[in-house]
């Protein structure tokens, strides 16, 4: 019933998202400045909450520890951008994320619920103020310059990055470990005794998942061209991805990815429009989306389809 | 050869002995019932087993190699697998995708994604969940999660199945049910301990069976013989004086 149903969507799917790919990479040669730059930052966003959702979507483990994942390749741009390439800096600061990923894993993954949300979380303030009292009292300065590169390679480099993060997070969640992912959110006592080696798969994961969040970090670096730590290491950006993924629906891979661009637009458009009021009605949409919405926008398109669909064929 | 040998296992919960210097073996293709009154340590030895908890002392061997502290995934893909007292399955999962789990990350080496589905459904036709396959998980009746979690457990290709009340909470025709289980899986050349209260299914099914006490073991024998013991009576049913007056 259900396999020839998917496979004639398929060809559908894959062509419209042919179609929005082809005009994300072409939109610097007739976009204004100031939609290439919105764009950027909706990708980083996107960047961002696809990557959170990689790890902490299937295992229910919230991690608040993105801004620190994120500032660390911010510093690597920061350390590495004369020294080295672009594209190898970005590598570098998504594996000095993931480095640091693994070491955070290895002691917190083993706690639950509030106590990891807070373990990451304190990590951010820790980061934050570990580079601020470094630079303060061994290298005697508080920001450091980047190398600038023009406004349509960041978009670039930004749409490259979250195609790839796209990808790996739909080959995750198809292969045998996300369902093994899946399962540790669903009974991780149980995932264990079915032979998940629930430690490992756990850390890899949260690794993999910091190393998107680094490599938007070296990138959005070189935009800023001036950072200091708490540029980098601003706690917002551990809180922004967890919110667009539940405003987005985490049941699905496009949820994120939908919550994410509809948000951070929204935000742009809230502020340019109502700069005085623009916290406050922002604060009422997320309120509303949290109590009505569960399932996030996903969850409400698919309601609504059902609806439609179940009622035109007269399911009994 | 014994399948499962442990030797003085023990463990303590705080001060209290959970576990107490009990020796145990299972042999290859037997079934070895374990009863005891609650709290006598039952669960705590198939924790021990499927190192879900540490031992403080003793050794558990299988199939002659020490697994004394190894994690609980090494131990199922060595070959054990178990079900829950309260059932553990992945309620919003689907039925098959729950056993899947099992078929991709127990024993079988590296299966391909195209065969655990295939291993997975075959495996839901033997226990005869086959028709509620596309179901999440937490829609099925208490039996039926039984049933799915002894699929999970058999998914992973074990030769030892510790099988955890798997009876309490049915009606006795799931009670006669699960019992034709237990024999076809015994029939496939598993060696199985179970813990049950259900007297007749232990009785029936059971080649030995061993009774723990206060985390200590109070006997062992062939089913007449615990069935007719004056420890296991007295044990089960209070002293025969108390009885009396």
């Amino acid at each position: 019933m259900d396999i020839p149903k998917v496979i004639s969507k398929k060809p559908f799917v894959l062509g419209l998202l042919f179609v929005i790919l082809i005009l994300m990479a072409t939109s610097p040669l007739y976009a204004t400045r100031y939609t290439v730059i919105l764009l950027t930052s909706i990708f980083m966003y996107v960047v961002l909450t696809v990557s959170w959702t990689v790890f902490s979507g299937p295992t229910g483990y919230v991690s608040l520890a993105p801004a620190a994942f994120f500032g660390a390749g911010v510093y690597t741009s920061a350390l590495l951008g004369f020294v080295l390439p672009l594209p190898a800096v970005i590598i570098m600061g998504g594996l000095s994320s993931s480095c640091l990923a693994l070491v955070v894993g290895a002691l917190t993954l083993r706690l639950r619920g509030i106590y990891f949300v807070m373990f990451t979380f304190g990590l951010v303030e820790l980061l934050l103020h570990f580079v601020l009292w470094w630079e303060v009292n061994i290298t005697g300065t508080t920001g450091r310059v980047v190398p600038t590169v023009g406004n349509t390679m960041v978009y670039y480099l930004m749409l490259t990055i979250l195609v790839i993060v796209i990808l790996i997070a739909y080959l995750i969640k198809r292969s045998r470990f996300g369902l093994a992912l899946q399962s540790i959110g669903e009974c991780e006592e149980a995932a264990a005794h079915t032979g998940v080696h629930v430690t490992a798969l756990k850390i890899t994961t949260f690794a993999v998942s910091a190393f998107f969040m680094g490599a938007a970090g070296a990138i959005m670096a070189t935009r800023w061209t001036y950072i200091d730590p708490r540029i980098a290491f601003n706690p917002i950006l551990s809180f922004l991805p967890v919110l667009m993924a539940i405003f987005g629906g985490m049941g699905q891979l496009y949820g994120p990815v939908i919550g994410a661009a509809i948000f951070t637009y929204l935000e742009e458009f809230l502020i340019t429009r109502f700069p005085y009021y623009y916290m406050l009605i922002f604060g009422i949409i997320m309120v509303i989306a949290i109590l009505y919405l569960p399932e996030g926008l996903v969850g409400l398109t698919q309601k609504l389809w059902n609806r439609i669909w179940g009622a035109k064929h007269g399911d009994p | 050869m014994a399948i499962l040998e442990g030797n003085g296992v023990t463990k303590y919960f705080g001060g209290l002995a959970a576990v107490s210097n009990v020796d145990f073996h299972v042999e290859q293709g037997e079934v070895v019932g374990l009863i005891g009154p609650n709290g006598a340590g039952k669960t705590t030895l198939f924790n021990l087993i499927s190192a879900a908890l540490r031992l403080k002392s003793g050794t558990i061997k299988f199939r002659g190699i020490d697994i004394t502290g190894f994690k609980p995934y090494r131990i199922c893909r060595m070959g054990v697998a178990r079900t829950f007292q309260t059932v553990k399955i992945f309620p919003n999962m689907l039925v098959l995708q729950n056993v899947i789990l099992g078929s991709y990350f127990g024993m079988s080496p590296r299966i391909s994604s195209s065969d655990a589905p295939k291993k997975a459904s075959e495996i839901l036709e033997f226990v005869g969940l086959s028709r509620v396959s596309a179901t999440p998980a937490r829609d099925l009746t208490l039996a039926n999660q039984k049933r799915l979690e002894v699929a999970r457990a058999l998914a992973t290709h074990p030769d030892l199945l510790l099988l955890d009340e798997i009876m309490a909470g049915l009606n006795p025709t799931e009670v006669a049910e699960a019992m034709e289980l237990v024999v076809r899986i015994r029939e496939k050349g598993i060696s199985i301990i179970m813990i049950e209260h259900v007297m007749k299914a232990i009785m029936k099914l059971c080649d030995r069976i061993m009774v723990l006490h206060h985390g200590q073991k109070l006997a062992e024998g062939t089913p007449q013989a615990i069935a007719t013991s004056e420890k296991v009576i007295k044990v089960y049913l209070g002293e025969r004086a108390h009885a009396g007056s």
